[in-house]
């Protein structure tokens, strides 16, 4: 270059072969050396991967079964409805039990929200047993009931094996059982030859039910006829459960009236309860231990973590003469990083990819001995690929910047 | 500075020195000029200071004093990402070991000669493949380093340093490893890469591979004892 002939306002061409710039790495190329990496030490690699595998599997089946467990409720939920209110005697503080007025079902089918009511009646002193010749201590704890004939309606039973009562006029006393009631005296199958003994009389069973989740205070009973247990077992005609159906907009002010409607003039004899909380309550308790087994989880991830940032470390210092080697070939420092970076961060991402596949396969194989829908929340499965990513990076900054600050004769002297 | 006309020595060191820490003096003044499609050999006995002065040559290392110039480049003017940014357009390296990866074929680790010089992977793997016929390797594109014979790794360590078409090749010991007839072959490979132009600048201890090459630099204790060959005259320097 000539001097002195620049004139001013005429820029001279920049000298561009004079200062040399780096080129980008494309996304492919920066995954495919990082990959190349993990490829040469496979072992090595399975073994790191699989402490993060067993973190997020952890937390991806403890979510998943808690989060499939409340879709089973809320599925059961959906199903029985939450719409059901019921009301039975209050206890006095000095142990007697009020009596409802025998009025109180027409009462009730009275309040303008209400679609459907029912009630049964505990009839006391009277047990069941399977034949005249079992002792009459051997009760198992079944309680017999008189009951109104639209009880299925309400409590939106299932019938698994015969029907419900028909209407009386019939001339044998027949009884419909529990579940567990069915269960106890060892009833599996109906015959019309099937009988029980009700305080001394023999009725046939005419059918079983399916468990009631939102009254499973009716599994261990038998139901009979509210005639015929007037007539035969000496029931007094006094509702001792009532049960209804409400529009669901309707519920809280239909509770807030119910023990006046059933018995204006002693209303704190009426305990109202809504089931339907009552499953909720028992799932919330749940959340406790769940939290717990997340926590584990999170324990999990974090030693599965140390160990990615192990692997990466040693990594690092048994690959000096490759480092160099990229140096010598024109790898920049932030190259150098930014591969050790991407090696931890597939490191951990292959551990996240088996901890969500055998996070969803646990929940999978635990749902299924309990009959429930299979669901993992899309929120899981993103969160543990997210804490996977979190756990890469941090594990491999510390062995990248060291990569990435060795000297490359440093690197090449070292071999 | 020379007119456009003609390109300034490819490799200039003027009064460069290289000091480490504890004030060990590896490279104690050295000038030294190498002229594109020249062939040098940078001869010494080990701790000579001969590696140091490939470090500085190939900008893997700065001076402590004095200048170096690659390519028109002033390597104390360039960051650490533009002297990267040289090293992958402008120098190829091989060294005594050859580093390839065991199990990548080797076309793969020749491809990765272009990795750091921005060219897709699809050109890459064809050049590598052509690289590799330069050194007479186009017949083992696919096979992994353990498959090889020590003169056939360096060979393809030459493959990957040149696929680049860089200006400069510097070679460390390029033979140190190898038998006699696989050093041959080697030394063969760097002078026909000579013969289509590029400037070659080998490192050894060995005098009789030094021969073979056009211009021999001989270092003892970081100084340069004798120049020989250069634009046919022989120099000695006397310290």
């Amino acid at each position: 270059m000539r001097s002195g002939t620049v004139r001013p306002g005429r820029r001279l061409p920049a000298p561009a072969r004079r200062t040399p710039r780096p080129a980008r790495l494309g996304a492919g190329d920066v995954i495919r050396v990082g990959a190349a990496g993990l490829r040469a030490r496979r072992m090595r690699v399975g073994l790191s991967a699989l402490g993060i595998t067993i973190g997020i599997a952890a937390m991806i089946s403890v979510v998943g079964i808690s989060a499939s467990s409340r879709a089973d409720l809320d599925r059961k939920l959906a199903r029985l409805g939450t719409n059901m209110l019921t009301a039975a005697p209050a206890k006095s503080p000095d142990g007697t039990v009020a009596t409802l007025p025998d009025t109180a079902v027409d009462m009730v089918a009275r309040i303008r929200p209400v679609d459907s009511v029912s009630a049964i009646g505990r009839i006391p002193d009277v047990s069941v047993y399977r034949s005249e010749y079992i002792p009459a201590a051997e009760t198992n704890s079944i309680a017999v009931y008189a009951t109104r004939l639209d009880l299925p309606g309400t409590i939106r039973y299932t019938i698994t094996a015969g029907g419900w009562l028909s209407q009386p006029g019939v001339r044998f006393p027949t009884v419909v059982l529990g579940a567990s009631a069915a269960q106890s005296l060892g009833i599996d199958h109906l015959t019309p030859q099937t009988q029980v003994v009700i305080g001394r009389l023999r009725f046939t069973v005419v059918g079983i039910l399916a468990p009631a989740p939102l009254a499973p205070e009716l599994d261990l009973a038998a139901f009979v006829g509210w005639s015929t247990a007037q007539r035969y077992l000496g029931f007094d005609g006094h509702p001792t459960n009532i049960y209804t159906r409400v529009r669901s907009e309707s519920v809280v002010a239909v509770r807030g009236v119910l023990g006046r409607t059933i018995d204006p003039a002693e209303p704190y004899n009426v305990r109202v309860t809504r089931p339907s909380d009552l499953l909720v309550a028992q799932a919330m308790t749940d959340t406790t231990f769940t939290g717990l087994m997340l926590g584990l989880g999170a324990v999990a991830l974090l030693v599965g973590g140390i160990g990615v940032a192990n692997t990466m470390v040693i990594s690092v210092l048994e690959r000096r003469a490759e480092i160099g080697l990229r140096r010598a070939l024109g790898a920049t420092r932030g190259q150098i990083r930014l591969q050790f970076l991407v090696e931890s961060l597939l490191l951990s991402a292959l551990g996240g990819v088996g901890g969500v596949l055998f996070g969803i396969l646990a929940t999978t194989g635990y749902v299924a001995t309990r009959h429930w829908p299979v669901y993992v929340p899309p929120w899981a499965t993103l969160g543990g690929f997210a804490a996977t990513v979190g756990v890469g990076a941090v594990a491999g900054l510390y062995p990248a910047m060291r990569a990435a600050r060795l000297a490359p004769t440093q690197a090449l002297a070292g071999m | 500075m020379s007119g456009p006309e003609r390109r300034p020595p490819l490799v200039v060191l003027e009064d460069v020195t290289r000091e480490y820490p504890g004030g060990v003096r590896a490279i104690a003044g050295v000038t030294l000029a190498i002229e594109r499609g020249d062939a040098v050999a940078i001869v010494g006995r080990s701790g000579s200071g001969k590696s140091s002065l490939l470090n500085l040559i190939g900008t893997l290392d700065r001076p402590t004093t004095g200048r170096v110039h690659i390519d028109g480049c002033s390597v104390a003017d360039l960051t650490d990402r533009q002297l990267s940014a040289l090293r992958a357009r402008t120098i190829g390296f091989v060294f005594q070991q050859f580093h390839l990866t065991p199990g990548v074929p080797i076309s793969e680790a020749v491809a990765d000669g272009l990795l750091y010089a921005g060219v897709g992977v699809r050109d890459r793997r064809r050049r590598a493949a052509e690289s590799l016929q330069r050194v007479g390797l186009g017949h083992r594109l696919h096979h992994r380093p353990h498959e090889l014979s020590g003169g056939e790794q360096q060979r393809a360590a030459i493959a990957r340093a040149v696929i680049g078409n860089p200006a400069l090749l510097l070679a460390d010991e390029p033979t140190g490893n190898l038998d006699s007839a696989s050093g041959a072959a080697v030394m063969e490979v760097l002078g026909q890469l000579n013969d289509s132009g590029t400037t070659i600048v080998l490192i050894t201890h060995d005098r009789e591979v030094a021969t073979r090459l056009h211009r021999q630099v001989e270092i003892a204790d970081g100084v340069v004892r004798a120049d020989r060959g250069v634009a046919g005259v022989e120099t000695e320097v006397i310290a």
